[in-house]
């Protein structure tokens, strides 16, 4: 009968990650805005210079 | 013919061409923008979506956002600050494209300290960080202004600290805990029930109850916190609202689940306890629907902007709303808000009062006249010394009345008198049980009593009502009336009396409908009419101007005099013959019998021509639907206007319907109020400043808005314009709301009698309770949004057919 303990177990354990992985997703304002980001994925940058990394430290302007 | 000619940037079909690179642009404005999108390789923006661009208005002037300087500005805008970085949101009603998202999403090319920004499309928001060691707010705003996109900063933004959305979130996740526990713990019990209560090992069976004990913690002790405190404020107030009973009941069932398994003797009730707070919970949820764009409790503020120019020391300087004192002399510019009481300084003012008081026409001003704050100024800019500051002006003192101070506070509902009747009969039934359980068996009377607290509460009576409310809410939202809360709609259903206000509800703001009457025009006159009208600023003027210039477009021929009056009209000479334009009196010298506010009489040479009628037509389908509502309700008109459309809308309604006009702010206010001390039941429609005590007083305010980006004064329910004509049909529908949840409450009579059967006599098993407890909870929710669906298919068809 231990098998079913393990078996408890692993399934609290899947069940509880996902519980996890929802609120996390929650904190993490990702139902906040559910239109624009399936605009943005379809906006390419083809015609953009490659983006140089931005370090706000060391620019002179 | 257009699109040939048409801007390569903003696509308005342009006048005068400015050409450059064989791209045609409508002004150097929007080559402008072009070239500095060029420039950083930003020219996808025109390839996302024609003609994205949004037409540039011109240079403004250097100082328009200096106070955007001002520390404590800058500081009660920002959600965060530190040295390095200053990250805030921006509303931009502009956003209306996939191209406005790419270009606000790569504004860190166009502005070297943009560390970051991020648009939300709906709510149309940015979201903006950046470094203020290398760019400042003011730069960020004004290249955001200068690319299209001027962010609407009000006052309000200043007022409150920034709403954080954590309520809304915290119910969801209390949501999941609450579903994550019913639903392990309901498969823990499973093997209980299955093997009708006799595990044989019995080590297996301990870790099962005590697991579901574990699980059951966090939504006793976490997600239940809402039901809990509401019951608690509930009974200090010495009231027992309708979460009093179920909190009673959730509290019985923990608790004799927690002794049942602490002491061995059973499992306990913990799947159900744990699924009715579950699916309360989730009924919460479904009833609070929000509306991103829309907000309910605009003020004052919201209009106002938050800056404004004034002349100092002899130079012109943006200084906050807040710091403006008496004596300043303001600038204000085209199409610019006056913040605060002011006497004119400049020699004519243009003035639109349409926001404050419901005129439809502008008000012209001369040196030494007093201005009104909330009055913008329509032509070249003026300047204007303040006498008042601008939180005790004329507009904003309405926001000093009694009404704005208190949270309008809804009647309770109907459910719950209705949840009181049966918490009732449900102690008296446990009272019963426990004197018959005494005498015959006292060992059972504990047993007894708990059972049915346990089986029978009130729950699926909120359950109904909740999900009821909550689809209808969704159902009238897609005809576009959207309420603040459930609340409404119960508020809505009480309702005997509708005041409308006329300028902008009843008739729309957004087109003009001109008629002429009189002797035809030629071809050569109606350009003159149109010639002389493109000088002046008058609205009449700027509408007759426009209404010629989409007939004819051929060159402005020179005039050779041009007299403007006052008010009154326009007096020119084209070289040839004199022409006069204006009212009746200034034109034919006689005194006119009726009012006649919105005619233009035209005279050329020595013969009278005609007039024109330009009035806002009534939106489409009012009449038929004023016409309905009248049947149920009494129908009343407010209207800042003045009276020239009296008998036009009396023929249209009836004579019996009560009109008021050139009402102030305050009397559209007091007339509610009058109404309501005769014990009446009001809703107010109307949009505007104007209509905004009105709102607020009526037992339900609903605001029209005739675009999204439109702004509307605090109130219950934010209707759109051109859905108006479906008020009556969306008032039927939600009258219907008492007769779904009775239909609902009576299907769960039915479970409450079964479960009550088993538990009056001490039978209650747990597995009973597992059963009847999600069936029943199931079915209602089911029941209670098939109805408000079938209910709202009716009232698809009904729509359609009108």
């Amino acid at each position: 009968m231990s098998a079913m303990l393990i078996l408890i177990a692993c399934s609290l354990l899947i069940a509880g990650s996902f519980l996890a992985a929802f609120i996390w997703s929650i904190q993490d304002d990702q139902y906040e805005d559910d239109y624009t980001p399936s605009i943005r994925m379809l906006l390419d940058d083809k015609e953009e210079k490659p983006k140089e990394l931005f370090n706000p430290s060391n620019n002179k302007q | 013919m257009i699109q040939k000619s048409s801007c390569y940037h903003c696509g308005d079909p342009c006048s005068e061409v400015v050409v450059l690179e064989e791209k045609i642009f409508c002004c150097n404005g929007c080559k402008q923008v072009y070239l500095l999108l060029k420039e950083n390789n930003l020219c996808n923006y025109y390839t996302i979506t024609d003609h994205a661009g949004i037409k540039a208005k011109g240079k403004f002037t250097g100082e328009k956002f200096a106070y955007l300087e001002d520390e404590e500005i800058i500081h009660k805008l920002a959600l965060f600050k530190s040295r390095q970085q200053i990250n805030l949101q921006l509303s931009i009603p502009q956003i209306h494209c996939a191209s406005c998202i790419y270009l606000l999403e790569k504004l860190y090319l166009l502005d070297k300290g943009i560390i970051h920004s991020r648009v939300n499309f709906q709510k149309k928001e940015i979201f903006i960080s950046f470094n203020p060691t290398i760019t400042s707010l003011r730069k960020v705003v004004e290249t955001m202004a200068f690319v299209g996109y001027e962010p609407n900063i009000s006052l309000q933004d200043t007022l409150h600290t920034k709403k954080v959305n954590t309520s809304g979130n915290s119910l969801i996740i209390k949501i999941g805990v609450a579903g994550f526990s019913f639903a392990n713990i309901m498969m823990l019990s499973f093997p209980d029930y299955f093997s009708g209560g006799t595990i044989e090992t019995l080590s297996l069976k301990h870790t099962f109850t005590w697991l579901s004990f574990i699980l059951s913690l966090p939504v006793l002790f976490y997600s239940a916190t809402p039901i809990f405190k509401n019951a608690l404020t509930g009974l200090r107030q010495n009231e027992i609202n309708i979460d009093a009973p179920i909190a009673l009941a959730t509290l019985i069932t923990f608790l004799r689940s927690y002794y049942e398994i602490m002491s061995g003797i059973g499992v306990g009730y913990l799947d159900s306890g744990t699924g009715i707070i579950f699916f309360m919970l989730t009924g919460r949820w479904f009833q609070n629907k929000t509306y991103e764009k829309l907000s309910f409790d605009r003020k004052y503020q919201s209009y106002f902007p938050l800056g404004v120019m004034v002349k100092r020391d002899q130079k012109e300087i943006s200084i906050p709303i807040s710091k403006l004192a008496v004596n300043d002399w303001m600038i204000i510019r085209n199409n610019e808000l006056i913040p605060a009481d002011a006497i004119l300084m400049s020699d004519h003012a243009n003035i639109d009062y349409s926001f404050v008081n419901g005129e439809k026409t502008t008000h012209q001003a001369i040196k030494g006249d007093l201005i009104y704050a909330g009055g913008k100024q329509i032509g070249a800019s003026i300047q204007l010394k303040t006498i008042k500051s601008s939180s005790q002006s004329y507009i904003t003192e309405l926001w000093n009345n009694p009404v704005f101070k208190k949270t309008k506070a809804y009647k309770d509902s109907f459910v719950h008198p209705w949840s009181r009747y049966f918490t009732l009969a449900l102690f008296s039934i446990a009272i019963i049980a426990s004197i018959y359980w005494y005498f015959t068996d006292a060992s059972q009377l504990l047993n007894a009593v708990t059972s049915i607290l346990i089986v029978a509460c009130p729950c699926s009576l909120l359950l109904t009502a909740t999900f009821t409310f909550g689809n209808m809410l969704r159902i009238i939202g897609k005809h576009q009336l959207y309420l603040k809360n459930a609340s409404v709609i119960e508020a809505l259903s009480d309702i005997r009396h509708i005041v409308f206000d006329k300028t902008g509800t009843l008739n729309s703001n957004d087109r003009a409908e001109i008629i002429y009457n009189g002797n035809p025009l030629s071809e050569s006159e109606s350009n003159l009419i149109k010639n002389i009208t493109g000088h002046s600023a008058h609205i009449l003027s700027r509408t007759l101007h426009n209404h010629l210039k989409t007939r004819s477009n051929t060159n402005e021929a020179a005039l050779a005099t041009y007299e403007e009056h006052l008010n009154l009209g326009i007096h020119a000479h084209d070289g040839i013959q004199d022409i006069k334009i204006g009212s009746g009196h200034f034109v034919t010298g006689h005194q006119p019998s009726t009012p006649e506010s919105s005619e233009v009489h035209i005279n050329i040479g020595n013969s009278y021509k005609g007039y024109f009628t330009v009035r806002k037509p009534y939106r489409t389908g009012i009449e038929a639907s004023l016409r309905t509502l009248k049947n149920q309700y009494q129908i009343h008109i407010l209207s800042g206007d003045n009276d020239a459309e009296e008998s036009e809308l009396k023929k249209m309604i009836g004579e019996d319907v009560p009109m008021i006009f050139k009402a102030s702010p305050e009397d559209k206010l007091n007339y509610i109020k009058s109404l309501q001390e005769k014990g009446e039941k009001v809703v107010m429609i109307g949009d505007g400043l104007n209509d905004a005590g009105a709102l607020m007083q009526a037992n339900v305010g609903i605001a029209i808005h005739d675009n999204n980006a439109h702004f509307t004064p605090a109130s219950d329910a934010i209707m759109d314009g051109q859905s108006l004509y479906r008020l009556p049909s969306l008032l039927r529908y939600i009258q219907l709301h008492k007769k779904i949840v009775l239909a609902g409450f009576s299907f769960s009579i039915l479970y409450n009698i079964a479960g009550l059967s088993f538990a009056v006599q001490g039978l209650l098993q747990p597995v009973v309770a597992a059963i009847l407890m999600p069936v029943s909870s199931i079915t209602i929710v089911g029941l209670a949004i098939l109805l408000t669906n079938w209910a709202g298919q009716k009232l698809n068809q009904k729509i359609l057919t009108t």
